[in-house]
C-alpha cells in the first residue's frame, strides 16, 4: 500500500492540482490555491537547507522579502523601472542566492545552533530594514510598502486572474520539485545528507563542507527569491509584515510536519497548514500554540514527520 | 552635537542597567549550553513569564494597598515568586521538550526544533491567556519618578542603580554557588565530561535539571527587573531580549559566567550609543551585527579562554 503510494502518488497529486481550479466554486478558492502553491514552493526550498543539509535557518522568510522587493524595485513606478518579468526573476534568483552566501558565509564554519541564532537575526535585520529604509532616501517605502507593481506578462500576454497566477505558481512548484529530486539524488545530495548525519564524517570522506553547506543556503535561497518576486507579481503590491518572523516558523511547520528531506512531504505540509486555517477559522488563534506543540510532539515521537508516507531520504537510501 | 554629548552619560547608566539584565538573561544561557551544549531556544520566553509573573504580584499587592510600597520588602516580594516559578518551569520545559531527545542520542536539529516549539507554545500561552494588550507596571508607586540623584551633573535614577547591583548581587550568588558548592561542583564537572560525571556517580538528569532552574530563575528575576524598568511588558518581549542576552553570551564566551555579565553589560552600552549617535531604529540591527561580527572574529568570546576543543563551537 504505502509503496504504490510512493510511487502514483506524486502524479495523483500533480492530476489533483491541475484540475482543483477548475473544480473550485470561486475565485477566493483558486486564491488560497494559488497561496498553497506559493508555500509550496517556500516549503521545497527550506527542505533543501534544513532537510536535505540538516542547517536550521530560522529567518528563511528574509529571501522571500528580498525576492519580493527586488521584483518591486525592477518592476513598478517606485524607481520608474520596467523590466520584462523574465529578466526580474533571473535577478531575483542571483540576488537571492547572493544573499544566503553572504549571510552563510560567515557562519557556516560554526555549529548549527548558531547559524539558527543569526539567521534569526539576519531575518529580524532585514525586516528592520524594510519598515525603516524609507528615509532620508525612500527605498523600501517603509511600512507602508510599495505598490502598483507590474504584472507578470509574457510576450505580450498579461497575467492578471487568479486562476492564471494559479498555473504559473503551479509550473514553477513542478519545475522546483523536479529540481529538488534531481539535487536529492545527485552528487551534492548525497554530500548533503552525509553533513546532516555527521559532518566530522564527512568531512573525512573528502566532502567540501563548507562548499556544499554553501550551495544548499544559496540554491534555498534562490528558490524563495523566486517565490517572493512571484509573490509581488501577484499582490502587484509588497509590505514588511508579508515578511514577519511568524512566517519563517509558517514555513519551517510545513517542512517538519512533512517529514524534513521529504520533497512530496513538504508539499503536504504546505497544503495542510495554508488549507486548515482558511477550513476552521475559528482556530486561527490556537493555530500558532498548535504549531508549537507539534513542533515538540514530532520532533519527541515521530522525527520521520506526520504526512509523508516515507521520507525520501530513507527511501533513496535503501533502493540505491 | 552638544545636545549629544549631554545626555551622553545619561545613555550610558541607561546602557549599562539595561547591560546588567542582558547579562542576567545570558547566565541562563550560557549555563545551559555550558551542560547540554545546545541554546535554550524558550530562554527568552522564561524571561518574559518572569516579567508576567511580577507584573501579577504588583498588581495584587496596588489592589490591596499595603501601605506604603517600600522597595525593601516590595522588591524581594516581587522577585523570589518569579524567580521559584520561571525556576520550575525552565525545569518542566527541560523535562518536556529536551531530556527525550537527548536522552535517545536524537542530532543536534531535534532538540533545537523542539526548543522553537517550547518558545512558541509560551508566548501563545501567555497571549491566549493574558490577552494581546501589553500590561503596564506602575512602578511609579514603588520607585517615585523623582528618586534621581545628581553626580557631577548627570542625573541618575535610583531604580537604574539598583537594577545593576541585584544584578550583580544574583551574579554573584551564583558564582558562589558554582565555585563552592557540591553541587556546583557536580554542574563542572558534567560541563567538563557528561558520561565521565556520570561514570563518577554524579546523577547527570538531576544536575541538569538544577542549571535549568538556576539559570530560568536569573531569567524570571530579569523579567521583573525590565519590567520596573521599560514599566511595559508584552508577551513578545522575550523574542528580543533572548536575542541579545544570547548575543551577550556569545561576546563573553559561551560557557562563560563571568563573560555573560560582561558581554551583558558591553552589549547594554553599545545598544544605547547606537541609538544615541545612529538612530534608534537601527538599534537591533547593530546589536545583530556585532553577534555576526563576533562570531566570524572572536567565536570564543571577548573575555574566555579559547576553548580547548573547537568541536564545541
Amino acid at each position: 500500500m504505502t509503496e504504490r503510494l510512493t510511487r502514483y502518488g506524486p502524479f495523483l497529486l500533480a492530476l489533483i492540482a491541475l484540475v482543483a481550479p477548475l473544480l473550485a466554486p470561486n475565485d477566493y478558492v483558486i486564491g488560497v490555491l494559488a497561496r498553497i502553491c506559493l508555500y509550496a514552493l517556500l516549503a521545497l526550498g527550506l527542505n533543501i537547507v534544513v532537510g536535505f543539509a540538516g542547517l536550521l535557518d530560522l529567518g528563511f522568510v528574509a529571501f522571500f522579502g528580498i525576492g519580493s522587493y527586488v521584483y518591486a524595485f525592477l518592476a513598478s513606478p517606485h524607481f520608474g523601472l520596467h523590466l520584462p518579468f523574465a529578466a526580474v526573476m533571473l535577478v531575483i534568483i542571483f540576488t537571492a542566492a547572493g544573499s544566503g552566501v553572504l549571510i552563510g558565509a560567515p557562519t557556516l564554519r560554526l555549529r548549527g545552533d548558531y547559524l539558527a541564532i543569526v539567521t534569526l537575526g539576519f531575518g529580524e535585520i532585514t525586516y528592520i530594514c524594510l519598515v525603516n529604509l524609507d528615509r532620508p532616501v525612500n527605498i523600501t517605502g517603509g511600512p507602508n510598502g510599495l505598490l502598483s507593481i507590474d504584472p507578470p506578462s509574457f510576450l505580450g500576454f498579461v497575467i492578471d486572474h487568479n486562476i492564471e497566477y494559479y498555473y504559473l505558481f503551479l509550473l514553477t512548484l513542478g519545475l522546483v520539485v523536479l529540481l529538488s529530486r534531481r539535487l536529492r539524488d545527485s552528487r551534492i545530495g548525497w554530500a548533503w545528507r552525509a553533513i546532516r548525519e555527521d559532518e566530522i564524517a564527512a568531512e573525512a570522506m573528502g566532502v567540501n563542507t563548507t562548499m556544499a553547506k554553501l550551495q544548499a543556503f544559496a540554491v534555498g535561497a534562490s528558490i524563495a527569491g523566486f517565490a517572493g518576486g512571484l509573490l509581488a507579481s501577484w499582490q502587484r503590491s509588497v509590505f514588511p509584515d508579508n515578511f514577519l518572523l511568524q512566517e519563517s516558523i509558517n514555513i519551517l511547520a510545513m517542512v517538519i510536519l512533512g517529514g524534513l528531506g521529504s520533497v512530496l512531504g513538504a508539499i503536504l505540509g504546505a497544503v495542510a497548514i495554508v488549507s486548515l486555517p482558511e477550513i476552521f477559522r475559528d482556530f486561527a488563534l490556537y493555530r500558532l500554540l498548535a504549531f508549537g506543540l507539534i513542533l515538540i510532539l514530532v520532533m519527541i515521537l515521530r522525527p520521520q514527520g506526520l504526512l509523508a508516507p516515507r521520507s525520501g531520504a530513507r527511501r533513496s537510501a535503501e533502493t540505491k | 552635537m552638544a545636545d549629544i554629548l549631554a545626555i551622553l552619560p545619561q545613555q550610558l547608566v541607561f546602557g549599562l542597567s539595561l547591560g546588567a539584565v542582558y547579562g542576567l538573561i545570558a547566565l541562563g544561557y550560557t549555563m545551559v549550553y555550558g551542560v547540554l551544549s545546545m541554546i535554550n531556544f524558550a530562554h527568552g520566553e522564561v524571561f518574559m513569564v518572569g516579567a508576567y509573573i511580577g507584573w501579577a504580584v504588583l498588581t495584587v499587592l496596588i489592589g490591596h494597598a499595603f501601605g506604603g510600597l517600600n522597595p525593601l520588602w516590595v522588591l524581594p516580594v516581587l522577585l523570589i515568586p518569579a524567580m521559584l516559578l520561571c525556576g520550575g518551569l525552565g525545569v518542566v520545559i527541560e523535562r518536556v521538550a529536551y531530556r527525550p531527545l537527548y536522552a535517545r542520542g536524537a542530532s543536534r536539529l531535534g532538540p533545537l526544533i523542539s526548543a522553537v516549539g517550547a518558545s512558541i507554545v509560551l508566548q501563545n500561552a501567555v497571549m491566549l491567556s493574558q490577552g494581546a494588550r501589553m500590561k503596564v507596571y506602575m512602578t511609579n508607586l514603588v520607585f517615585p519618578a523623582d528618586w534621581r540623584f545628581n553626580v557631577l551633573g548627570v542625573s541618575i535614577s535610583v531604580l537604574s542603580i539598583v537594577i545593576i547591583v541585584i544584578s550583580l548581587l544574583l551574579m554573584w550568588g551564583l558564582v558562589t554557588l558554582i565555585q563552592r558548592t557540591a553541587l556546583g561542583r557536580s554542574i563542572r564537572a558534567v560541563a567538563e565530561d557528561r558520561e565521565m560525571a556520570s561514570v563518577m556517580g554524579i546523577d547527570v538528569g538531576r544536575v541538569v535539571s538544577m542549571t535549568f532552574f538556576l539559570g530560568s530563575a536569573l531569567g524570571g528575576a530579569a523579567g521583573v527587573l525590565i519590567g520596573l524598568y521599560y514599566t511595559q511588558i508584552d508577551f513578545m518581549m522575550g523574542y528580543a531580549a533572548g536575542l541579545k542576552a544570547f548575543t551577550a553570551a556569545v561576546l563573553g564566551g559561551i560557557g562563560n559566567i563571568k563573560g555573560a555579565m560582561m558581554g551583558g553589560l558591553l552589549l547594554g552600552v553599545i545598544e544605547s550609543l547606537a541609538s544615541t549617535f545612529i538612530n534608534p531604529a537601527f538599534k537591533d540591527v547593530v546589536t545583530f551585527a556585532v553577534l555576526i561580527l563576533a562570531l566570524i572574529f572572536k567565536p570564543e568570546g571577548l573575555f574566555g579562554e579559547p576553548l580547548a576543543d573547537r568541536e564545541k563551537i
